[in-house]
This record gives structure tokens, sequence and C-alpha cells, in this order.
């Protein structure tokens, strides 16, 4: 029964609708791939490393099927076709790529069958390992269980190493989750650096090397603490399935993967992060990661009581692109947040309306639940205040992942004082307020109920008209955060390729092959 | 050691020539801060806490808590008394503003003084992908009840978002004629901002184009001294509205006219 009065009937609407604006994406994804796409098979066939200028050696190996080659064909063709041809390994051809002394040959495609048979022995080894990671994480998590919202702190130092000390520190006051936040820029670069990095700016830069120091470090804590310490980074920008891979290989535990927030706040192009999400999406779903979605950010530029039901609307279409992927439900960490003017009457009535109203609606999924990042000031005394509030819906709501709001939001990325203050916040409010949201009911037709009840009115009419005008077009017409963004507009345009018929993906067959069984 | 305010206080009226933190008492010097140590939270630690408020020149130093955030790492609730105070008849600012002027104002003075509209064009610029503080000044809703730029009459803006190159906004200005650069910076981290303006500077010049603009920074961190310093006209920070900007550059226009026409 919903407490707060919402109809199942207009619930499934929204949803059905949602379903078709998702469904004619997906036409269209379907037909297309990207540049990154092709590079994220490539570190799935197990290539890596860098050159002397330090290209990426996936970076250099699309860049010549796309200057030799008709790209639409795609990298798995390729190598397969040379692999076979020259009746040699994946490496030699990777060398001889590298070293320029490959001669281009015109390729006559094989078929699907035959491009899976020739790469399968190299990606079998990524998919065993990622299998592997999923098997670690849910032995540890089956022997220590967590039965309330998981602690979630970001650390942002820029250096690794640093983010390490940081995030251990957390880890032992009592995070369940360290979001290690990506530099300042990283989401427009069209390759992923290399190695470990000590120099970022509001951030570290996403690369294997700094994955695996960090999965080692909290590793480590999860066995001290006896508790599994999880661990994200981002799945975002020009580069999002390749970090889903990488992430994948390394144990990542959630991403942050979501092509509305790219669009909107980073101005990258709509049909080449479509593609891409799609891709990410499989893989994590195949590795059993977490994804988060951005609608909370929609509340940054627009405001958070006119608004609200774009958050929702986004969270039913962000839900049907999940499923899509074939990720399961408990994989989808839809997000929405805490962003009402704490000056407005009544506002904690709101937020405890929207909060609850996900939860009913999206039960399964492991919300994502933002705090107070716009209205956070300078007073960061008041900031305390204002995430107390924030930590009292979240805990008698029942969201499950609580991102920690830091008192310092306004001023710098926090110190670790800062985190200790707001872990200790949310324990304080977890513990003395345990049982309290199910101790409540809420008036019939009061202020609760009715907000909740218009918002999700409102979102059901707003993915109406998305559907009407289809989503790139309602996007250009900005009905998320405000912001317009073109199809034809945004970075990373000119790597989107329409799929020739020869075009092969095996791995991500294989992926969506096996996750049909697991779902 | 004893924590005693009473003795310290000698003269409780208020003196422009020293000024000193209020707690309850004129004069009581009073401060209050919390401060992290990498140490472990023990007697030593707790001395490395005293000297450390003692090294802020503080007296008195009561070290209210001390909490372990982590084996070495501990954090101190330290409450002092100020004795050296400031003397704050001797404090002069300068300001890029003196008076705000009103909308109203601002349009009837370019109505008087200008023959076609003052061009402005802002960005958040090199890798910033915030726009809300250059929105706030620029679009017609402004912010917090103070109407943007766009909405001015005898203004013409552009605004050309996030993420915009200093090449591309230089380029851009040199197109539409531009009177006005306005640029925003919000993430400082390890003074990335100060590399993006400094490189806009040097563009600038080595195009000597420095004088064809006025050019104005802005953003949460921003001040005016640190504009100044970086070779900008002005800088200006939060509860910094799109009349405060716009008053300086109709007057400091309206000043360089007057000098070209002496
Ligand atoms: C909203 C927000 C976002 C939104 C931005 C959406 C958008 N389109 O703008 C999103 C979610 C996208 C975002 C992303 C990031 N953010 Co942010 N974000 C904020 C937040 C919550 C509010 C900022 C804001 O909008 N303030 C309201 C505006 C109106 O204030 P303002 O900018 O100061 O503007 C006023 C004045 O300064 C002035 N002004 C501003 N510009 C100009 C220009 C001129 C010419 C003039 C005259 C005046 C002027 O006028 C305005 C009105 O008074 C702050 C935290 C906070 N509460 O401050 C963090 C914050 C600014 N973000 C921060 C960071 C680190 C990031 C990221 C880098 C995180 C990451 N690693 O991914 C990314 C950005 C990546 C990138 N490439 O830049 C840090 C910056 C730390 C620092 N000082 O370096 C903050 C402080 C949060 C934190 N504590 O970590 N962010």
């Amino acid at each position: 029964m919903s407490k707060l009065g919402l109809s199942q009937d207009k619930i499934n609407q929204a949803r059905q609708e949602a379903k078709i604006v998702a469904d004619h994406t997906q036409a269209f994804i379907d037909k297309h791939t990207t540049d990154s796409v092709e590079r994220t098979i490539v570190r799935l066939l197990g290539v890596d490393g860098i050159n002397e200028f330090d290209i990426p050696i996936p970076n250099l190996v699309v860049d010549f099927l796309k200057h030799h080659h008709d790209p639409s064909i795609g990298i798995a063709q390729m190598l397969a076709y040379y692999i076979k041809k020259h009746n040699t390994t994946l490496d030699d051809i990777v060398a001889k790529i590298t070293k320029e002394t490959l001669p281009p040959q015109t390729i006559e495609p094989l078929s699907k069958e035959e491009v899976k048979k020739q790469l399968f022995p190299y990606y079998e080894k990524q998919m065993k390992a990622i299998v592997a990671q999923r098997a670690t994480r849910d032995k540890f998590k089956q022997m220590h269980k967590l039965d309330r919202p998981m602690l979630y702190v970001i650390v942002a130092t820029g250096n690794i190493y640093e983010d390490v000390t940081q995030a251990k520190a957390a880890a032992k006051q009592g995070a369940d989750v360290i979001a290690v936040i990506r530099t300042t820029g990283q989401s427009l670069l069209d390759y992923v650096p290399y190695g470990p990095t000590t120099e970022g700016f509001g951030g570290t830069y996403a690369t294997q090397e700094n994955f695996r120091i960090m999965r080692k470090a909290l590793d480590e804590v999860s066995i001290q603490e006896q508790r599994y310490i999880h661990l994200v980074n981002y799945a975002s920008g020009l580069c999002m399935p390749e970090i889903a891979a990488m992430g994948a290989i390394e144990r990542l535990d959630m991403m942050l993967n979501d092509s509305l927030y790219g669009i909107l706040f980073r101005d990258i192009n709509m049909e080449r992060t479509f593609i891409d999400q799609y891709f990410s999406r499989v893989i994590s779903a195949y590795a059993s990661i977490t994804i988060n979605t951005g609608e909370d950010n929609y509340l940054t530029t627009s405001d958070a009581l006119q608004e609200a039901h774009t958050v929702l609307a986004s969270q039913f279409i962000n839900e049907q692109f999940a499923l899509r992927a074939k990720m399961p439900p408990h994989l989808m960490g839809l997000g929405h947040a805490f962003e009402i003017d704490p000056t407005i009457e009544d506002g904690f009535l709101y937020e405890y309306a929207q909060a609850l109203m996900a939860r009913e609606i999206f039960p399964e999924a492991p919300l994502k639940y933002m705090p107070p990042t716009k209205h956070m000031t300078g007073d960061i005394f008041k900031g305390y205040a204002q995430n107390t509030l924030f930590n009292i819906i979240t805990s008698t709501t029942n969201q499950s992942i609580h991102l920690l709001g830091m008192l310092t939001e306004a001023v710098h990325t926090p110190f670790m004082s800062d985190r200790y203050l707001a872990i200790e916040n949310a324990k304080m409010i977890n513990q003395t307020m345990k049982h309290f949201g199910d101790e409540i009911t809420f008036k019939k037709d009061g202020k609760i109920q009715s907000r909740a009840q218009n918002v999700l009115h409102d979102a059901h009419k707003l993915i109406k008209d998305i559907n009407k005008d289809g989503l790139f077009d309602s996007l250009s017409k900005g009905v998320f955060a405000g912001i317009k963004r073109t199809k034809d507009g945004g970075k990373g345009r000119l790597g989107v390729y329409q799929k020739d018929p020869s075009y092969a993906n095996p791995i991500i067959d294989d992926m969506l092959d096996s996750l049909k069984e697991v779902n | 050691m004893g924590y005693n305010l009473d003795n310290k206080i000698k003269d409780t009226n208020k003196n422009n020539k020293n000024i000193l933190p209020y707690g309850d008492t004129m004069n009581d010097g009073k401060v209050q801060l919390s401060f992290t140590l990498p140490v472990k939270n023990d007697e030593k630690g707790y001395q490395a806490a005293l000297k450390t408020a003692q090294n802020m020149t503080l007296e008195n130093v009561m070290i209210a808590d001390s909490i372990t955030l982590e084996e070495e790492f501990t954090m101190y609730i330290a409450y002092g008394t100020l004795t050296n105070g400031v003397n704050y008849d001797d404090i002069h600012v300068e300001e890029a503003v003196k008076h705000t002027l009103s909308k109203d104002e601002i349009e009837e003075k370019i109505k008087l003084h200008f023959d076609k509209p003052i061009v402005v064009v802002g960005a958040s610029t090199g890798t910033d992908a915030h726009t809300v503080g250059i929105d706030a000044i620029m679009n017609m809703k402004g912010f917090a009840g103070h109407y943007g730029l766009e909405r001015y009459k005898g203004i013409d803006t552009y605004n050309l978002g996030s993420q915009v190159e200093n090449e591309d906004l230089v380029q851009f200005a040199k197109d539409k004629n531009a009177d006005v650069l306005l640029i925003s910076q919000t993430v400082t981290q390890k003074d990335v901002h100060i590399k993006n303006l400094i490189h806009l500077i040097e563009l600038l010049e080595a195009e000597q184009m420095r004088k064809d603009f006025l050019v104005i920074i802005g953003g949460a961190r921003i001040t005016g001294s640190l504009a100044k310093e970086l070779g900008f006209d002005a800088g200006f920070g939060p509860k910094k509205f799109a009349e405060d900007v716009a008053t300086f550059f109709v007057e400091e226009l309206i000043n360089q006219k007057s000098i070209k026409n002496q």
C-alpha cells in the first residue's frame, strides 16, 4: 500500500510512456557504433598500454581502422580479418599497428561466426576475469550483510595516493562507499589516461591503474572492518564504455553512468553518448556493477520546487534504458536530491514526499539520494543543519545509497574532518530514528500526499510530451535542467558511425546472452 | 592551564584602533576554531594542539575536544583569546563599484552616453562546467531577484555557456566587436582558474587586444584584488549581481570615452 496515496495505474502509465521513449532511442542506438565503443572492444580483447607519445594503444588500433578502412565494419571485423589473413595472433597485429608496420589491405568481411571464432580466445580471458570479480564481491557481501543505507562519501584530492589515505580514513570512520571524483575536464578527453596519477583538479584522473590502487586499499580495509567497502568512479563522458570495462575488470562496485548528464552538463553529443551508454550498461550489468544516474543535478540549474517532476520523469526513462541493457532493477541507482531552498515554508515536507515517492515507485532500485549542494553557503554551521534535515529523510524513507552532505560544500572539496562530521551526523540519525519511518503515516490528501501525487502527475505528463517530440527533440527544447542541446551539437559527434551489415561485436552479444540467463 | 577570560579584559569599550573578536563581552578576543593534526589522539597530541593554537598567537588556549579521525589523525576543537587587535580605522578598501546603480539608472546612463548598444560577451571558460554564476549575471531571469544583463535596454549580450576555450571566446568577441568580456570561474582547486585566467590575459596581449575590451572576471572565490593582480579590469564574487558589474562597465566605458575625447 502506498503511504502517499499514489495511483498504481498512473505509475504504470508513466512507465509505459517511458518504455516507448526508450524503445525509439534504442532503435537508433542499435544501428550505430562509436569510437569509444570500438576502443572498448579492443580493451576487452586484452589490449592496453600507451606508445611513446602517451597515446593509448586502443586509440591507435581504432585510428588505424578509421584511416585505412571503413569504420562502419567495426574493429572486431578488422582485427579478426588481419589475424586470419596473416595466420597470426592479436598481439602481433596490434604490435604491427603500433609500430606502423602493418600494410593496410582490402578487407573482405568475415561472417559474424568467424569473427567470434577468431576473437573469442582473447576476450574470453577478460570476461572470465569480470565474472571472477563479481564472485569475489558477492561472496564478501554475502558474509557481511548491511541492513541500512550505505554511507557514501567522496575523495577528490587529485592525487591517487592522497585519495587512498582519505578513503581509508573515511572507511574506518564508517563510510561504506568511496567515490573517487574525477578531475575537471576528463569527461571531454577522447582517450583514457594511463598509469597512476597525482595531478588532478577538483578530482583525480580515472585510469585503470588508479582503480587498481584504490581497490587494493579498500579491500584491505574491508577485511579489517569486516564490511565491504564499495568503490565508485565515473563511466561517463566521451569514454563511457571504456571506463565501464576497466571498472568491470578492476572490480569497481558502482559507476556514475548517465548520458543525459553528459549531454546537459558537459555538452556531449547526444547520439554519441546514448550509443556509448548502452554498451557501458551492458558491461556493468554483466559485472553486476550498480549504476548511479544523475538527474539530481537538474535541480542545480532549475528550481527544485518547480521542477521536481523532471527528476522523476528522467528516472522513469533511465530505468527503461537500463532494462534495454538487461540490467536488473537492483543495479539501478536512480538519482534524486534534496535541493529545495531552505527558506521555503514546509520545504522539508516536500522533500519528504519526493524521497518517499521515489522509494515507492522504484521499490527494488538502490536509490542514490543526494544531499543539499546548491543552497549550501559559506555558513558551514547552517550547512550542518541542512545536512541533518537531509539525513532524517534519507534514513526514514529508506534510501539505499546515502550520499553524505559536507558542511563545507560551498567552500572546498572535503577535508578529512568534514567527512568525519558527516558520517557522525548520519550515524546519529540512523541510530536514533531507526524505525521512525515505519511508525508514521500521512494525512490523507495532506501536504505530503498531495505533493507526491502532483509530482507524479506532472512527470507523467512530461514523459508523454517527450514521447510526442522524441527524446532528441525534447532535449533541444530544454526539458531537463532548463538546458537546451541539439542533436548535431556537442562534443564527440564525429565519432559516431552507422553500422555496416557486416558489423560485429561478439563481446556484447555474449554478454547479452549470458544476461538473459541471469535475469 | 586554567581557562579564565575575566582577568584579561581591562577595557570593555569598543576601540576602533584595536578591534578584537567578540565572544560575549567587548574586547574578550574570543576565538573558536577547529583543525586536524596528523597525530595520535593522546596527551602528546593534546600538547601539539595547544601549541598549534598558540602559534596562531592565541592565549588561554582551551582544547574543548579531541576527536579521533583515524589512528594518526585527530581533530581538535579549540578556544583561545586574542589580544592583538586590528586598527579598523587604518583599513582602506578600494571597491570597483562604490555606489551600485539600479537597472533603471544604468539604462538611463547608457541612453545618454552611447549611440549604439554595449556588446557584452560572457562565458565560463577553460574546463569549467559551472554556468549558474555567469547565467545569474547574464540571463534574462537573473538571480535572487536581480534581473540579468540580457534584460537591460542598451546592452546586447552573448552568453557562450561553459567549457569555452579562451581562443574561442576571444575570436567570438572580436567578431562581435565586443566592448566587455565577462569570465566566470568556479573551480579553483590547485589554482586551475589562475592558470586559465593568466592564459587569457597572455592571449589578449599577444594579439594586442587587451585594450580592446573591458575584461571582467567573477565567481565564488574571485575578488577584486585578485582580478587586478592578474591584469583584469575588475573582479566580482558572491552576492554581486548584474547591476554591480553593469555599473562598473558602464561608468568605465564612459570614462574611457571622455579620456579619448579630451
Ligand atoms: C551547481 C554545482 C555544480 C553543477 C553545475 C551545473 C551548472 N550548469 O552550472 C554540476 C553538478 C555540473 C557541478 C559539477 C562540478 N563541480 Co560543482 N558545484 C555546484 C555547486 C553546488 C553550486 C554552484 C552554484 O551554482 N552556485 C550559485 C551561483 C549563482 O553562485 P556563483 O557561481 O558564485 O555566482 C555568483 C557570484 O560568484 C558571481 N559570479 C559568478 N561568475 C561571475 C562572472 C562574472 C563576470 C561576474 C561579474 C560575476 C560572477 O555572480 C553570481 C551571483 O551572485 C557548488 C557548491 C556550492 N554550494 O557552492 C559546487 C562546486 C562549485 N563544484 C565543485 C566541483 C569540484 C565540481 C566538479 C569539478 C566536480 C568533478 N570533479 O566532477 C564538477 C565540474 C566539472 C567541470 N568540468 O567543471 C566545487 C569547487 C571546489 C573548488 N573551489 O575548486 C564546489 C565548491 C563543490 C565542492 N565543495 O566540491 N557542480
